[in-house]
């Protein structure tokens, strides 16, 4: 599991370099996202463009990165497939987030 | 309570699903991982919102033995058996684990979601995703052991040629 990082047109693009968030790294995706999101602040931009799988362990992780995040700072997440979008509809997280279909859209701005 | 799934398969779920599964693995989140890369490898025929749904409910299944049943501080093996029947996907979990708390599997209701962002859940999602993708799920605890089986919904007309 690693974060790739970058800035683009003022927003914080998190990547995730990974095809699995689920309960054997959960604990250290939330631990990646501190780190990742520490002294910044504006929009952060989850990019889940290469996660195939996600769990309940995976799904509780993005929401502890969230709610870890420091005063200013806003995380939205962005192309997400199809199974992890199931897991974020099933479990109503889909209305506690900012999702956007492609990193494309989430710099722009569009969240759908 | 079921019969021997090796003979007896109707032609047409064969088709479709060439092959029951039988695996057993130690309680660990890697050793769980890679049972259920091996699960998916081998249900490649599934429509991919199918094979979606039978990884998400097995590692909810397998997790909560992992971390429940066993624990972080205790060892053991877990079994998996999946066969393939024209209702769907059955599968049966074994472990050695502790029971279950009151011998009964819980209900997974969803609460509410808070408004506040501080107040959300971070976890208490399993087994409600494991009530809404599978069917008839049946727990029973057999001398020292733990036996879950549940059903899996598959699509099972075959593809047009």
């Amino acid at each position: 599991m690693h974060l790739s990082i970058r800035t683009e047109k003022g927003a914080t693009i998190i990547s995730v370099d990974a095809t699995r968030i689920d309960a054997a790294v959960a604990i250290r995706f939330k631990d990646l996202m501190r780190d990742a999101a520490e002294g910044r602040s504006g929009r952060i931009i989850l990019d889940l463009g290469r996660v195939d799988f996600i769990d309940s362990s995976g799904l509780g992780a993005i929401v502890a990165a969230m709610k870890q995040l420091e005063k200013g700072q806003k995380l939205e997440l962005a192309a997400l497939n199809s199974n992890v979008d199931k897991v974020f509809r099933l479990t109503r997280m889909d209305t506690v987030f900012p999702i956007h279909d492609s990193l494309g859209s989430a710099v722009a701005g569009h969240a759908h | 309570m079921r019969t021997d799934t090796g003979t007896g398969l109707p032609e047409q779920a064969l088709q479709r699903h060439t092959k029951d599964i039988r695996l057993t693995f130690p309680s660990s989140p890697l050793s769980v991982r890679r049972a259920l890369q091996t699960i998916i490898a081998d249900l490649q025929e599934l429509e991919i919102e199918e094979r979606g749904s039978v990884e998400l409910v097995l590692a909810e299944v397998l997790n909560n033995v992992v971390e429940h049943a066993y624990g972080a501080e205790e060892r053991g093996w877990i079994s998996l058996e999946c066969a393939s029947q024209p209702d769907g996907l059955h599968f049966r979990i074994r472990d050695e684990g502790r029971p279950m708390p009151k011998d009964t599997p819980p209900m997974g209701a969803p609460a509410p979601l808070p408004e506040q962002r501080e107040h959300l859940p971070e976890g208490g999602f399993g087994w409600f995703l494991i009530r809404d993708l599978s069917r008839d799920v049946q727990y029973r605890r057999l001398d020292e052991m733990n036996e879950l089986t549940f059903r899996i919904n598959i699509d099972a007309t075959p593809k047009a040629n």
